[in-house]
């Protein structure tokens, strides 16, 4: 057979395929986004990025009742943003398998919060499976389809990023052949009037007794007797990898991989073979509180960390009192590299003009988050998705109605806009809100490596689709006061943001328009090199914060192999210091 | 085999997950349980990165441990002094000579610290600094860098040659595989202690 070294995301983007999965959608979030990316290199499944979470999962849902295999994708915070749906689809079930992939993100890698989404599988009533490395991810995948459609549930499958992002080796296995389901019309099921809804609540209540019937007897939930039988430890995902790496089979586990519903009766039989139990798990008490509330005996958050990410390291010292030996550390501190805006990013000069601004700024998450640290500065909150627009408007609202006054400014990139920014768009039209909204469009979901969206005019197969328009959004939610920038010239935009401060009849739209510098043939062209002649040393370039411009002897200087030519240092520089010195 | 651990720092867009990727690619053909966890997203904006192999004949964690790493295989000096505390006291700290300042540098508001490699060169037993970046210049093509660094460390860790140079030959677009070849052997020239 043939083997490969995955991604867990890989991993899984190759079980759809193996097990017949013929639909895919996925909106893209570290550390999530390669399974679309990966499933839509097969052309045996439909795979499109969709606006967002929610419509990813409702496609999904609809691909299911049509009786196909289907997989939706996302990162923990989009579940928030799908929960409307996934929790009455757990009443009207499936007729295709329905995996919900969410990819959870302890410590925050890349994330604004690193909630525990396993308490989504009890609060939704759906089964849960965890793997813990590529080969079950891949292997799960089929387990989870066959789960979906035998209890006629859609069921959760929660990585996290060292699941999804730690390559191992993978034994490959041939697509499935597999008849789509039939579907026939049947309101009582999927259409949830409270009189139907009310009936299959009842059925929802059977079906997860039976799921736990199945969750004893699943070969994936397992007990390794070790050589100890005093200690016991209960744990899932990586974390069970990092047991046995601190502990190989010195002690026994049980090694849970369906996490809901929980199989009682094989926890008891563990509680019986071991003196004391521990249970090792990232994040929340998930494991540990249900379990207790069974009644058994255990310890787990009091010893181990609830917050960011488990490591060896931490189960070596919490669980055995061993501190790392001797190590290196040769400087107490050294200046830290925190993710800076690429050289030629065209959000730079957008808040470089903020900062001059006296105004509130709220923004939202996408690479112009960044414009939040030093030097730029400009920005005073993120929230999540789409909150930037909505925020900003009810700034604006609560400053009036208590008579003080604000030039409240929103900012939004093109993918976050389209996602979720609309309907808060449309609360500020209805509401005649008198803020600032600009929208740093690069054409591209840029944050998560460039990811096309339904504005680029390609879909997820790089295939041409049809864009749609920005300003045609803008003209149909009546924004009236709508102009378009370059948002390399940083004249144009500040003469926008003015001339938008004057603007009193509801809120005025900047569509600040340029394309991300790292897309390829898109970026801008040139070198730049500061002119030691005419330079005076004020250093004003450096409050830019761009990567090229560097600090040397009492001067500056432009890196050569970093500079892109986007020629917004040429435009701060009081003295004409910075001119042109190549054309590539 | 008992297993080992590479632990890789550097910057976003150095070519770490390339390098890692050769790695791995050639420690699996080579039989052996691989597991490798890299950093995505957000930190590739510039910022610090890591990657972290761990291989033998039956791997759990992907995750190295501190004071347990067999290499710290730095591509960037400030780099191998943030990650150092990774490196077991048996083991080789390779650094590639280069620096590149952080934001915070740039603009002068912290100092990079002048004294690594001799401060490293005091604490650390076995130490290989490179000129990766010459080294790839002479060969022609200044991003090949990580090929360089790569065969310093294979020849380090005693991999077999052929190994790297069939995975170099696969993985590589093909315009770029005898540039990366040929800095990856000047590598291996250098990887002696
Ligand atoms: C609900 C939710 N889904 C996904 C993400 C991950 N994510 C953060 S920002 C972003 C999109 C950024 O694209 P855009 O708004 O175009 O800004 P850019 O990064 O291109 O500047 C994504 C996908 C998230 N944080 N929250």
């Amino acid at each position: 057979m043939k083997k490969a070294f995955l991604t867990g995301n890989e991993a899984i983007a190759r079980g759809a395929y193996e097990y017949a999965v013929s639909f895919a959608s996925a909106y893209p979030g570290t550390p999530s986004t390669e399974i679309l990316e990966n499933i839509s290199k097969y052309p045996e499944i439909y795979a499109e990025w969709a606006p967002n979470e929610k419509v990813a999962l409702e496609a999904a849902a609809g691909a299911s009742m049509a009786g196909a295999r289907a997989i939706v994708s996302m990162k923990h915070v989009g579940l928030n943003v799908a929960a409307d749906p996934l929790f009455t689809l757990a009443y009207t079930g499936v007729n295709g398998g329905l995996v919900i992939v969410t990819a959870d993100d302890p410590g925050m890698h890349s994330s604004q919060n690193e909630q525990d989404n396993r308490n989504f599988a009890p609060f939704a009533k759906i089964p849960m499976l965890e793997p813990s490395d590529s080969q079950e991810a891949k292997d799960l995948i089929g387990e989870a389809l066959k789960i979906s459609e035998m209890f006629d549930t859609p069921i959760l499958f929660r990585t996290t990023t060292r699941v999804s992002h730690s390559r191992s080796v993978v034994q490959l296995g041939e697509r499935k052949s597999l008849e789509m389901k039939p579907y026939s019309k049947n309101p009582e099921k999927f259409a949830m009037i409270p009189g139907f809804a009310r009936k299959r609540r009842l059925n929802l209540k059977d079906r997860l007794a039976a799921l736990e019937d199945y969750s004893e007897q699943f070969p994936y939930n397992r007990i390794e007797l070790g050589k100890n039988y005093e200690v016991g430890i209960i744990t899932s995902g990586i974390s069970y990898q990092y047991v046995k790496e601190v502990f190989g089979d010195e002690v026994s586990v049980l090694k849970l991989t369906m996490t809901f519903p929980l199989p009682k009766k094989l926890i008891a039989a563990f509680a019986e073979k071991v003196k004391e139990i521990y249970v090792v798990e990232e994040l929340d008490p998930y494991l540990e509180n249900q379990i207790k509330a069974m009644g058994f005996k255990v310890k787990g958050k009091e010893v181990i960390p609830e917050i960011g990410e488990l490591s060896p390291e931490i189960l070596r010292e919490k669980l055995k009192g061993e501190k790392p030996g001797i190590t290196f550390k040769p400087y107490a501190q050294l200046p830290s590299r925190p993710p800076v805006l690429c050289p030629g990013c065209p959000h730079r000069g957008v808040f470089y003009v903020l900062k001059k601004m006296k105004a509130v700024v709220t923004s939202d998450i996408g690479c112009y988050s960044l414009g939040v640290l030093p030097p730029l500065e400009s920005i005073d909150s993120i929230l999540c998705m789409g909150a930037s627009i909505s925020m900003g408007h009810g700034f604006k609202k609560a400053f009036e109605a208590n008579g003080k006054n604000a030039t409240v400014i929103t900012v939004i990139g093109d993918s976050t806009f389209l996602h979720s920014g609309i309907t808060s768009l449309m609360d500020a039209v209805y509401n005649r809100s008198n803020t600032i909204n600009i929208i740093v469009d690069n054409s591209i979901t840029a944050m998560t490596g460039h990811q096309h969206h339904p504005g680029t005019g390609y879909n997820a197969k790089e295939e041409p689709a049809p864009a749609v328009s920005l300003e045609a959004i803008y003209r149909a939610l009546g924004v009236e006061n709508v102009v378009v920038v370059d948002s390399y010239d940083l004249k144009a935009v500040e003469n926008a943001v003015k001339d938008a401060m004057k603007y009193k009849d509801g809120p005025s739209v900047i569509i600040a328009r340029r394309a991300c510098a790292l897309l390829k043939g898109k970026g801008p062209k040139g070198l730049y090199a500061v002119n030691e002649e005419k330079c005076r040393k004020c250093k004003i370039c450096l409050r830019l914060g761009c990567p090229a411009i560097q600090v040397k002897g009492d001067g500056v200087f432009i890196n050569p192999l970093s500079c892109v030519g986007c020629a917004v240092c040429v435009q701060v520089c009081p003295f004409g210091a910075i001119e042109k010195a190549g054309d590539e | 085999m008992a297993v080992k651990s590479i632990f890789i720092s550097g910057v976003g867009g150095q070519g770490t997950i390339l390098a890692g990727k050769v790695i791995t690619t050639a420690l699996v053909n080579l039989g052996y349980d691989v597991k490798m966890s890299e950093v995505h997203g957000m930190a590739q904006r510039g910022g610090s990165v890591i990657t972290q192999i761990r291989y033998g004949d039956r791997v759990y964690s992907p995750l190295i441990e501190k004071g347990r790493a067999d290499v710290l295989l730095a591509f960037e000096k400030l780099e191998a002094a943030r990650y150092v505390e990774y490196l077991s006291p048996e083991g080789t700290l390779i650094v590639n000579d280069l620096e590149m300042p952080p934001a915070s540098v740039l603009v002068g508001k912290e100092e990079y610290p002048a004294d690594i490699v001799e401060r490293l060169k005091e604490e650390i037993r076995n130490m290989i600094v490179v000129d990766a970046v010459g080294v790839a210049k002479e060969c022609g093509e200044i991003r090949a860098q990580n090929m360089v660094l790569v065969g310093v460390l294979a020849r380090v860790m005693d991999w077999p040659k052929d190994a790297f140079v069939e995975v170099i030959r696969d993985v590589v677009p093909a315009k770029y595989v005898d540039v990366n070849i040929s800095a990856f052997e000047r590598g291996w020239d250098m990887g002696m202690l």
